[in-house]
């Protein structure tokens, strides 16, 4: 029984949560919830520290290092793994550290994770989560900072999920762990200790839905990630110059929700797509395509695409700054759909 | 590896295993008739010469153990198991198939006799045997995972992720090396750089058994031990069985990169033939082999004709299974 003074005390917490939060509330959640989900990956018993990132942090404390297991360096191995147990019922969680290496495991992800479903004709499924960190600004270079969504949804087969703030995070996760297929599943390495309002308990995101983070009326940018925070900084600093901006969240990349991203299009009849990948080849373009072919008639101008530069991620502050997509990027191209 | 000191085999399980093989045996005879008659186009890789490996090792698993093999699996797959009408309707893209025609020959995934994997990717089923062993490790249920893979695949970096990790984890996986010598249309010496693949084992501290794939009792004893030792909680086994094919990589390879002599020698030492005359003189009546033999001939012209009289998939049938709700039109 807590006493009056302690519920008080209790009621008075800022209800906020990180991202790195977010992940073992989810993760606990799920495991809580079915004995059938496992984590696998580097690290990620508290033995070992719960995770470089500390996103698995107490998990095998609470549920065992049979479902929270430390793995080597293998990151074939991993996902294998999780891809034959998710074969017989069980819904693994993978931990690849860092994005970058799900390279050394793609024919996992690609030819199996992937087609298993389809090329067994149904009978058999692969319900696993792929969490993996990514992103430049924080001084990893080159191997360990790419952002390679574009790859993974240009795989029919696989569903790439990707939050913009702990909430979303948390409901994400825990809806990729129950998704029936496999999912991609980015965390921000900047981002971990970035905090929000906390859900409540049970809190789910169904996957392949957009919000709408902002509302306007003049013009829509569509990002995921980081992207929606410079995107919201930006429509602010516009508001001030009278343009009302409309933000729209994907929070899944793929299969994304081109309802949503249509609906608000046809509103304001002016896009800007945003996203921290490089720009060629990217997310930004399969939207940017798919709004012209649909709205081309009612478009006020060509939709915008911004991306980080045309460059491996690179190691000096100052060339890192120069490859990451910028807020003031965002401003100019929205300023540039109102002036056309 | 000559069989001295043979350790025998039940009847009963000798004339599985016997029944097993010649299934296999008079399918891949009647693919291979198919196929070059023009009637099938299909890429084929024939087991011819890896029947008894195959029927001796699954005669010593259970039907609801699981297996994961490679594209040259038709062997596997069938002594699994998998009743032939539905593999052969795979293997011709209809509908009546195994995975509705859209897997294929290298695709073969038959859950109800333990197919769970067939893959085209060397090595690739090695890291999912693991999670299946895993699973059972788990579920505590017992089962143990087979998987098959070809002397090539040790070459690859799967095979070494994978055999780490079954042995630190202790998982009820036999990892079965089916050594046929050559590696598309390398010979083993010339991709390997140590002398024997078993030598690859005692690297990662894994049990090794090296065994004549082609001698069925040899083959049935070593996968009973690995099985037995996987069951009792004690981890993987590393089995090399040494075999031989005789239609080369895939049908249609004249198998020049073979030598003359070690074809013919091969082929005098084809162990089917050798098989039968084992059982003979065992005591086993003719008439009752050859009483199998007609029942298998009768299952496999009636599989063949199955498949050819079986539809292909609708075009919808492409929207669905690619997630688990369908795809929109």
């Amino acid at each position: 029984m807590s006493t009056e003074s302690e519920t008080v005390k209790a009621a008075a917490k800022p209800k906020r949560i990180n991202f790195t939060q977010a992940c073992v509330m989810a993760m606990d959640e799920a495991m809580a919830a079915d004995p059938r989900v496992i984590l696998l990956g580097e690290d990620i018993a508290d033995d070992q520290g719960g995770g470089v990132f500390g996103a698995t942090k107490g998990l095998s404390s609470k549920y065992g290092t049979d479902r929270v297991r430390s793995t080597p360096i293998s990151e074939q191995a991993i996902i294998g793994a999780a891809i034959g147990a998710a074969l017989v019922g069980y819904r693994p969680v993978a931990e690849i550290m860092l994005m970058n290496f799900i390279t050394v495991a793609m024919d996992q992800v690609v030819n199996h994770a992937a087609k298993l479903r389809f090329m067994s004709g149904g009978q058999t499924k692969v319900p696993i989560t792929i969490r993996m960190a990514t992103g430049a600004g924080v001084g990893f270079g080159g191997q360990h900072s790419d952002m390679l969504e574009a790859w993974f949804a240009h795989v029919p087969g696989l569903k790439v999920v990707m939050a913009s703030n702990p909430a979303d995070a948390k409901g994400l996760l825990l809806a990729c762990i129950q998704d029936e297929d496999p999912c991609l599943f980015i965390e921000n390495t900047s981002s971990y200790g970035v905090s929000g309002p906390a859900p409540e308990p049970g809190y789910i995101v169904p996957l392949g839905k957009a919000a709408v983070a902002r509302e306007g009326s003049d013009v829509t940018v569509i990002g995921y990630g980081t992207a929606v925070g410079k995107a919201l900084l930006a429509a602010k600093t516009l508001e001030a110059e009278g343009v009302s901006v409309e933000v729209v969240d994907l929070r899944t990349i793929a299969p994304y929700d081109e309802a949503a991203v249509l609906a608000s299009v046809a509103k304001t009849k002016r896009a800007v797509v945003v996203h921290e990948a490089v720009r060629n080849f990217g997310v930004g373009a399969e939207i940017s395509a798919m709004i012209h072919e649909n709205l081309f008639s009612v478009l006020h101008a060509p939709v915008e695409r911004i991306g980080s530069a045309y460059s491996p991620v690179p190691f000096s502050p100052v060339l890192e700054k120069a490859f990451l997509f910028k807020q003031e990027q965002i401003e100019a191209a929205i300023r540039k759909t109102m002036n056309h | 590896m000559p069989s001295e000191n043979i350790k025998e085999i039940d009847r009963t399980i000798l004339i599985d295993i016997y029944r097993r093989a010649n299934l296999i045996y008079r399918a891949d005879e009647k693919f291979r008739a198919t196929i070059l008659a023009g009637e099938l186009q299909i890429i084929y890789y024939s087991p011819r010469g890896q029947e008894i490996l195959s029927a001796a090792l699954m005669a010593a698993i259970n039907q609801d153990d699981y297996l994961v093999t490679t594209y040259r699996g038709i062997h596997d797959q069938l002594a699994k198991g998998i009743p032939p009408k539905e593999l052969w309707a795979e293997f011709s893209g209809k509908a009546t198939g195994t995975c509705k025609g859209k897997g294929g020959p290298m695709h073969i995934t038959h859950p109800a006799t333990g197919v769970m994997v067939t893959t085209g990717i060397v090595g690739a089923g090695l890291p999912i045997a693991n999670g299946l062993a895993l699973a059972s490790q788990l579920e505590k249920d017992g089962k143990v995972t087979v998987v098959c893979f070809g002397d090539a695949s040790t070459n690859i970096g799967a095979f070494h992720e994978s055999l780490n990790m079954a042995q630190i984890w202790k998982l009820p996986v036999i990892f079965v090396c089916q050594n046929n010598l050559y590696g598309e249309h390398t010979p083993q010496a010339m991709s390997t750089g140590c002398k024997e693949i078993i030598d690859r084992a005692p690297g990662y501290g894994i049990r090794g058994v090296q065994v004549n794939g082609n001698d069925a009792f040899a083959m049935y004893h070593a996968a009973r031990e690995a099985v037995d030792y996987a069951r009792a909680g004690n981890g993987p086994t590393f089995i090399e069985a040494k075999t031989f094919r005789f239609f080369g990589h895939l049908l249609g390879d004249d198998s020049h990169y073979i030598p003359e002599e070690e074809m013919s020698a091969a082929k005098r030492a084809d162990p089917m033939p050798a098989f039968r005359a084992a059982l003979l003189d065992r005591q086993i009546p003719e008439a009752e082999l050859d009483a199998i033999d007609a029942d298998i001939a009768a299952q496999i012209a009636e599989a063949a004709q199955f498949a050819i009289d079986s539809d292909y998939p609708g075009e919808d049938e492409i929207r669905h299974d690619v997630l688990e709700a369908e795809i929109a039109a």
